[in-house]
């Protein structure tokens, strides 16, 4: 019977691939990935915000995609890539707009800015030139209460001019 | 938020900044581990709160240069984005001469005596006055340890003090060239004495101030590694989350726990006398525990209370005496026998805050003492309430500060702290306490509603020759800060009542109306000002259009008095292109507001569809602020102030059914988003005037500009937020 238990344990844990490493989570299956970043992993850099994807702080790439992490539970990632602000430096989109914000100085409370950033990471990753509109498609979902919109914008355009120059400094 | 001592400051101005000596500004603190340390005793400006009290220099001061030369300054002003992080080392720097990146920045711990705010008098951060409290300390503070470093090298070298300088860390004997580092000389120094009377830089030769220095909390916030409040991670620790009664005023009745207990990673649950909450592993059990909870809750006696029952009260209350704040000339009698009258109500509504950051709050309740973990702007309060709720003496209270997730007065108030010192007081391991976003939003402590009568009389030619402006709401202060609420009078609520205009005859008075127990009202970013510029600068606007006046030359004729608010006016005007009509489409607003120090003036250009949504396109803004510490702060405040208040204009409102608040989330409670967002061109103008404010100035002028836009284009004249799309709809 103790056998049949742990096994019955096992079989509940999650092994979730999170940064390039392997992390085995115990708890329930619908448990959202945020609590298991922040709470159980103590990776703190993903913050919560509404719960409901309504606001954007707890944005982490997917296999690349951005999700929220608040309505994504652990029993539907898989075997899926989870990457998050912490390592998202690994990455030279992430780089760029990690850059970025820091030249415009886009950050003031700092709270929903590892939202934006994740969230801005996937739109460079995936649309090096970005316009207003795909800016205000990709970045829409992520809500700034200090209201730093105005430098966003303009950050995901100054790490947009990014590859051209960092390439002819080769 | 609030300034309550700005009608102090004329008075008390020239004893602070001559009066009190040296001496009692500085002490030099004997460093256990070696090194200079030097307390700034700040002086306590006004008798509105607290006790004085002699001052006592503990181990703690606010800067410490320690023998490897590294300077550490000890942060009383708490960092939520407004930029006091960088702003304040820039002030010791650059009297130190030093890097700004030489210094390292602390939390300060609870001390209402080493780390108060003189304009406030205890430790808080708010009001926009930061940089206003601290411009003249600090420099001071560094001014007299780089004093003191160099008379260490002179006697060193046996040469002059006057033959040596400072320059980035290392004091230097100007002739011969020799250099000693501050690391070699602190020592030495912190025998010296302290100098009566340090010369500060001239404004002329400062290479920091007036820059715009990197924000020293940038990288942390980009790699997310920048510690929240909510962050918090100790040793042992469990995660709660808490519902309480949704009814404002009520109690907890019966709970079923039996569901709630089979959640796994549930641990305990823990009634309050008006709350309950679930303690789990992680935040997702704790919610999901809470879910399966059954609550009876008892409703009490607000339970039909509404939205419509408090507006009707505060309309009851406009009718009874009112508290004089401004009275000049006859401004009743003017405006009887003006041949024009112009009589208007205007209101606006609560408002939650809705940080980023939801209400969070770490606590460890040990045998012999507690530690609380927080990102708060009253860190004493939060000892206050941690060592009441207890019964341990203050200093077993041990309270860590963090960043802030965003603050605007919400974090002036420490319910949430008092709450979760309740449900840590249950468990012997620390826990931390995290708000949903629904209890963060239905249990605020809510910017007050006002209801506003305005009255103006108009000579033949249109100019008004009266000004009465009644202010009806809850006061903040009577709760907030009591010895500050005196005689019935709030001057928060009124602050800003009459403009900055000069009017021959003008009243400004007060009613206070309080809503019903359990739905409390607090600061929220401008609070007075805030709400008076919407009145004030609307109901102007009412003017200058029964005047059948330009709305930019009818102000700057009532600014005969402010050359400062007439010159940002004018700035502002000149920027956007008044003299030319704006795009087909477009509406064009103004709005001049004084407040915090500062001066602002903002134009909005917005378009209404069909829907009657309203799309501000373009804002453009003109600051004086006077010396400026950092212009791109005080740029990106502007830029942060314009999108918190048009969030407010357009979309914010909390109100009230059966006694529940009934919005709950960022859908129904929004957000103004990137997608909406206008440009922003932001105008500083270079003054030498002392700094003023810069956190609020921003937020107050925005919704004044738009409703005046809206009219502009539509003729509807708006007196309320947030702003009626439906009585837009032209379709």
């Amino acid at each position: 019977l103790k056998y049949l238990m742990m096994l019955r344990e096992i079989q509940m844990a999650y092994t979730l691939k999170i940064n390039g490493g392997s992390h085995v989570i115990d708890a329930d299956g619908d448990t959202p990935l945020l609590w298991v970043l922040r709470d159980l992993l103590g990776m703190t850099g993903t913050k919560f915000g509404c719960g409901m994807a309504l606001c954007g702080a707890c944005t982490v790439h997917q296999d690349g995609h951005p999700i929220r992490s608040c309505i994504t539970n652990i029993d539907s990632i898989g075997d899926a890539e989870i990457t998050t602000i912490e390592a998202i430096g690994r990455i030279p989109a992430g780089v760029k707009i990690q850059k970025a914000w820091l030249e415009v100085e886009v950050v003031q409370c700092g709270y929903c800015q590892s939202g934006q950033i994740m969230s801005a990471t996937a739109l460079l990753a995936s649309n090096p030139r970005p316009n207003d509109n795909d800016i205000d498609e990709a970045m829409s979902g992520n809500v700034c209460r200090c209201g730093t919109y105005v430098r966003i914008r303009e950050a995901i355009k100054h790490a947009s001019v990014e590859p051209a120059t960092n390439a002819q400094k080769g | 938020m609030f300034d309550p001592l700005v009608s102090h400051e004329v008075g008390t101005k020239s004893k602070t900044s001559r009066g009190v000596s040296r001496r009692t500004m500085l002490t030099v603190v004997s460093a256990a581990s070696g090194g200079l340390l030097l307390g700034v005793s700040l002086p306590y400006l006004t008798a509105t709160a607290g006790a004085a009290g002699e001052d006592s220099f503990a181990p703690n001061a606010f800067i410490r240069i320690a023998r490897d030369g590294q300077v550490t300054l000890i942060m009383n002003q708490v960092e939520m984005g407004q930029g006091t992080y960088t702003s304040m080392p820039m002030l010791v720097a650059e009297e130190l001469e030093v890097d700004l990146a030489q210094i390292e920045l602390e939390h300060a711990p609870p001390d209402d005596k080493l780390y108060r705010n003189p304009r406030l008098g205890f430790q808080v951060t708010g009001g926009s006055t930061s940089v206003r409290a601290f411009w003249k300390p600090l420099r001071t503070a560094g001014a007299a340890a780089r004093t003191m470093l160099i008379s260490a090298a002179a006697a060193t070298w046996d040469v002059e003090a006057a033959s040596c300088h400072a320059a980035k860390g290392e004091v230097i004997h100007t002739p011969s060239g020799r250099k000693l580092t501050y690391a070699r000389l602190v020592d030495q120094a912190a025998k010296l004495p302290v100098p009566d009377d340090v010369v500060l830089k001239d404004r002329k030769d400062f290479t920091l101030i007036g820059t715009s220095a990197k924000r020293t909390d940038a990288t942390a916030k980009v790699n997310g590694t920048a510690e929240f409040g909510i962050d918090t991670n100790v040793p042992g620790m469990k995660i709660a989350t808490v519902a309480a009664c949704p009814v404002i005023g009520g109690k907890l009745g019966s709970v079923d726990e039996s569901n709630a207990k089979t959640v796994k990673g549930v641990i305990k649950i823990v009634r309050l006398d008006d709350a309950i909450a679930v303690i789990a592993d992680h935040m997702g059990a704790a919610k999901k525990g809470l879910e399966a909870l059954v609550i009876t809750w008892d409703e009490g006696a607000s339970a039909a209370f509404s939205t419509a029952d408090m507006v009707r009260q505060l309309e009851d209350a406009s009718a009874r005496s009112a508290v004089v704040a401004i009275n000049q000339g006859d401004a009743v009698k003017a405006i009887s026998a003006s041949p024009t009258r112009i009589d208007a109500v205007y209101q606006m509504p609560l408002l939650a805050h809705a940080a980023m950051e939801p209400m969070n709050c770490t606590v460890h309740v040990r045998k012999d003492g507690c530690d609380v973990w927080v990102g708060t702007q009253v860190i004493t309060r939060a000892q206050a309430t941690a060592a009441a709720v207890t019964g341990f003496p203050l200093d077993k209270v041990k309270v860590h500060n963090r960043f802030l997730g965003g603050g605007f007065g919400r974090r002036l108030d420490v319910d949430g702290i008092t709450q979760a010192v309740q449900i840590a007081k249950q468990v012997d391991y620390p826990v931390k306490v995290i708000w949903t976003r629904e209890e963060d939003i239905q249990h605020d402590v809510y910017r007050p509603y006002y209801y506003d009568t305005l009255s103006a009389g108009l000579d033949d030619k249109g100019h008004p020759v009266a000004f009465n402006h009644r202010v009806v709401g809850s006061s903040i202060l009577a709760r907030w800060l009591p010895p500050a609420f005196k005689n019935g009078l709030d001057r928060d609520a009124v602050e800003g009542g009459a403009g900055p205009y000069s009017f021959d005859n003008v009243l400004v008075d007060y009613v206070r109306q309080e809503p019903p127990a359990g739905l409390t009202t607090g600061w929220w970013r401008g609070v007075g000002v805030t709400h008076n510029a919407f009145m004030v600068e609307g109901f102007v606007d009412e003017l200058a259009a029964a005047a059948r006046q330009d709305p930019v030359s009818y102000r700057r004729a009532l600014l005969g008095k402010s050359p400062r608010a007439k010159a940002v006016l004018d700035l502002v005007a000149d920027k956007v292109g008044w003299d030319k009509p704006p795009p087909a489409g477009i509406g064009r607003g103004v709005s001049v507001v004084f407040g915090f120090g500062s001066y602002v003036a903002q134009m909005a250009e917005v378009s209404v569809g069909k829907d009657g949504r309203v799309r501000v396109q373009r804002v453009v803004c003109a600051l004086d602020c006077g010396q400026m510490i950092n212009p791109d702060t005080i740029k990106a405040q502007m830029e942060g102030g314009i999108i918190f208040g048009l969030t407010a204009a357009l979309y914010g409102e909390i109100t009230l059914k059966n006694g529940r608040i009934e919005q709950r989330n960022f859908d129904s409670y929004q957000a103004l988003r990137i997608n909406e967002a206008p440009t922003i061109e932001v105008h500083l103008i270079d003054s030498k005037e002392d700094p003023g404010g810069i956190g609020e100035p921003g937020t107050a002028a925005i919704a004044p500009a738009v409703v005046n836009a809206i009219c502009a284009l539509t003729g509807k004249r708006l007196r309320q937020l947030p702003i009626d799309t439906a009585q837009l709809k032209s379709a």
